[in-house]
């Protein structure tokens, strides 16, 4: 009994390990190559072990390439897509969830129907508007098609709808105004949901290689995965050390970042109304 | 306080129906009723959380229909409580103040500190909320959040929060019905003493007709959402003014003998009347009036609650004293009306007909 316990346990155990191995190989092939001597890079032999560790390729990312100049406009853009998406976000849901008016439904059946509608389809009206008013090739054109978010809407309407609305009355008694109410009560009481929605967001706009593809063409202003594009052509290939250096510096933040907040993404989705 | 003709309406169906409410200055209103009659409705515009589709809402004569709560500084205790889980206790019960107190600039986190006038009013909000809580006997938990306080503690943070105000009216919807008995029974007369102490007027909803004796001096019944009566404890269990009111109070509830259902009593100067019997004024006797087959015995300690069914099937609660010695069920005994204690009632309208009882 316990032993086929144990071996079925073993057997699972050994597909999640393969499962997780076939995912982190590149990865793996990635953190190994960025600490690689360069002879070793194009060595026949298949090592996955460097023979040292080439500190110089971090050295070479970091200093003579443009690398710190990606990351910095990485943080800029998701920081400004995520600050104006919460300063939009919160109130719609709040006044979708806590307040009446006419057409309330009508709108949340909008804000619905526009979760349905990929990016890509607005990107050219997007770039040919951003084209006339002149402000393609700056970080607004990388922020601002963001900032309406339907998904954060819905995420924060699903959170706050459970929030009961005595809360909110008791709060209009004390004085608040509707504003006020808005960030002292309801979005420190949504903040498991805002950190899964941050996670979201500052993922699918850290890696996002579409829309600043489209947007700029001044290397000043690449995110991440667009310098990189820049790194690689420059580089015509040859220098894949300080490359796959760049490449875990650039996936590192969101690694890290995931870690940290973890239990918080999961609990802010179950809570969230998103499980199953 | 004072609603005129008040009238609320939701989409199509009518919550309010013409609501005339006076409430005198230092008393302790309830406001009875099943659930839907429209109790908490009226609640929320006397506290300008909801508005009246029609009549006039006056606040010490001054017509407010208009004012947010905040600008009538009325304090509204709710149901759950309604505390900021966020918030600790001492943030919860300061937080009107610095609404009052600190402008927009001076409620920020750290710029806030640096805005004149800022330390003076943060001082006077700390020992305010500081005498607050001493009063409630919140002192040890000011730090804590509300999560971790048990459901009295809750119950006087949220009464800390309005106390704090120093409002001109109290509103309180259902306080004491997430409490356990126990705790009910001791926070209902924590409650009268602050009533006393604070001399302010108290609009108290509930649905508990023991709660609102016991602690009112002003009752208002409403039922589907008019004023059925108002009037003091005593009047309302005396002269119940329609027979939905007498079947409301009451602890046990009263017994309404229809023409049909036999024994006439008093019923001598209005022969098609329905009277009213309550079961503590219907006791068994050796001189009865009339007979009843013993169904249940419920012996409480200090009284005996009997179930009795007349010869026609007509069903009837009695009380007699705690020692009687209950026959075994079946057997008819004979039942006395007390004098003076039966209610008249038109069989048509339910209202009060003649002036008996007290």
């Amino acid at each position: 009994m316990t032993a086929s316990r144990a071996l079925g346990r073993l057997a699972s155990l050994a597909l999640l390990l393969l499962g997780a191995f076939a995912i982190l190989l590149p990865f793996i092939w990635m953190l190994s190559l960025s600490v690689k001597p360069q002879d070793e890079i194009f060595s026949a032999t298949f090592q996955l072990i460097p023979s040292r560790l080439e500190w110089q390729n971090y050295v070479k990312a970091l200093t003579e390439t443009d690398v710190p100049r990606y990351l910095l406009n990485g943080v800029i853009v998701t920081a400004g897509i995520l600050f104006f998406q919460i300063l939009f976000a919160v109130p719609c849901a709040f006044a979708l969830t806590h307040r009446t008016f006419k057409g309330r439904t009508a709108l949340f059946g909008l804000i619905l129907a526009a979760l349905l509608v990929p990016f890509h389809v607005t990107a050219i009206p997007v770039f040919l508007g951003f084209a006339q008013i002149g402000i393609l090739n700056s970080y607004w054109a990388l922020i601002l098609p963001f900032v309406p978010t339907a998904f954060g809407i819905f995420l924060f309407r699903q959170f706050l709808s459970q929030i009961p609305a005595d809360l909110f009355d008791a709060a209009r008694v004390d004085g608040l105004s509707e504003t006020a109410i808005v960030w002292r009560i309801a979005f420190p009481l949504a903040m498991p949901a805002a950190t899964a929605f941050a996670i979201f967001s500052v993922t699918a706009h850290w890696n996002d290689l579409f829309w600043p593809l489209i947007a700029t063409t001044d290397p000043d202003l690449a995110t991440p995965p667009r310098g990189i594009l820049f790194f690689r052509d420059e580089e015509s290939g040859d220098d894949v050390g300080p490359l796959m250096a760049a490449a875990t510096l650039i996936t590192a933040p969101l690694v890290i970042a995931f870690l940290l907040a973890q239990r918080k993404f999961t609990q802010g989705l179950a809570t969230g109304g998103l499980k199953g | 306080m004072e609603l005129k003709a008040v009238t609320r309406r939701f989409d199509q169906s009518m919550v309010l129906d013409a609501v005339d409410v006076t409430i005198v200055e230092g008393s302790f209103t309830a406001l009875l009723g099943a659930s839907g009659c429209g109790k908490s409705t009226t609640l929320r515009i006397m506290s300008g959380l909801d508005r009246p589709s029609d009549g006039e809402v006056l606040l010490r004569g001054v017509d407010v229909a208009d004012r947010t709560a905040y600008e009538r500084n009325v304090a509204m205790v709710f149901q759950s409580y309604a505390l900021y889980p966020h918030l600790t206790v001492f943030q919860n019960i300061a937080l009107p103040l610095t609404m009052r107190h600190l402008g927009a600039l001076g409620r920020f986190p750290v710029v806030g500190q640096l805005v004149p006038g800022s330390a003076e009013a943060r001082r006077l909000i700390r020992s305010t909320v500081e005498t607050t809580a001493e009063s409630l006997g919140l002192s040890e938990v000011l730090s804590r959040k509300p999560n971790s306080l048990s459901g009295g503690q809750k119950q006087r943070v949220a009464l800390g929060r309005a106390l704090v105000r120093d409002p001109v009216l109290f509103l309180l919807d259902e306080p004491l019905s997430n409490l356990d008995a126990r705790l009910r029974v001791r926070m209902r007369a924590e409650l009268v003493a602050l009533h006393k102490r604070t001399e302010k007027p108290f609009v108290y909803v509930t649905h508990d007709q023991a709660e609102a004796m016991a602690m009112a001096d002003q009752i208002i019944v409403m039922i589907k959402g008019k004023v059925a009566q108002a009037g003091s404890p005593r009047d309302l269990y005396d002269r119940p003014a329609t027979m939905e009111v007498a079947s409301f109070i009451g602890a046990n509830s009263i017994n309404f003998f229809r023409p049909e259902d036999g024994w006439t009593g008093l019923r001598a100067q209005a022969p098609s009347a329905v009277s009213g019997v309550r079961p503590e004024h219907l006791a068994p006797s050796s001189t009865g009036q009339f007979g009843a087959h013993l169904e249940t015995v419920e012996f409480l300690g200090s009284e005996t609650i009997l179930g009795l069914r007349t010869a026609k099937g007509k069903q009837l609660t009695a009380i007699a004293a705690g020692d009687y010695a209950a026959p075994t069920p079946g057997t008819e005994i004979k039942l006395e009306v007390t004098p003076n204690r039966v209610h008249l009632f038109d069989p048509n309208s339910g209202q009060r007909l003649c002036a008996e009882g007290a």
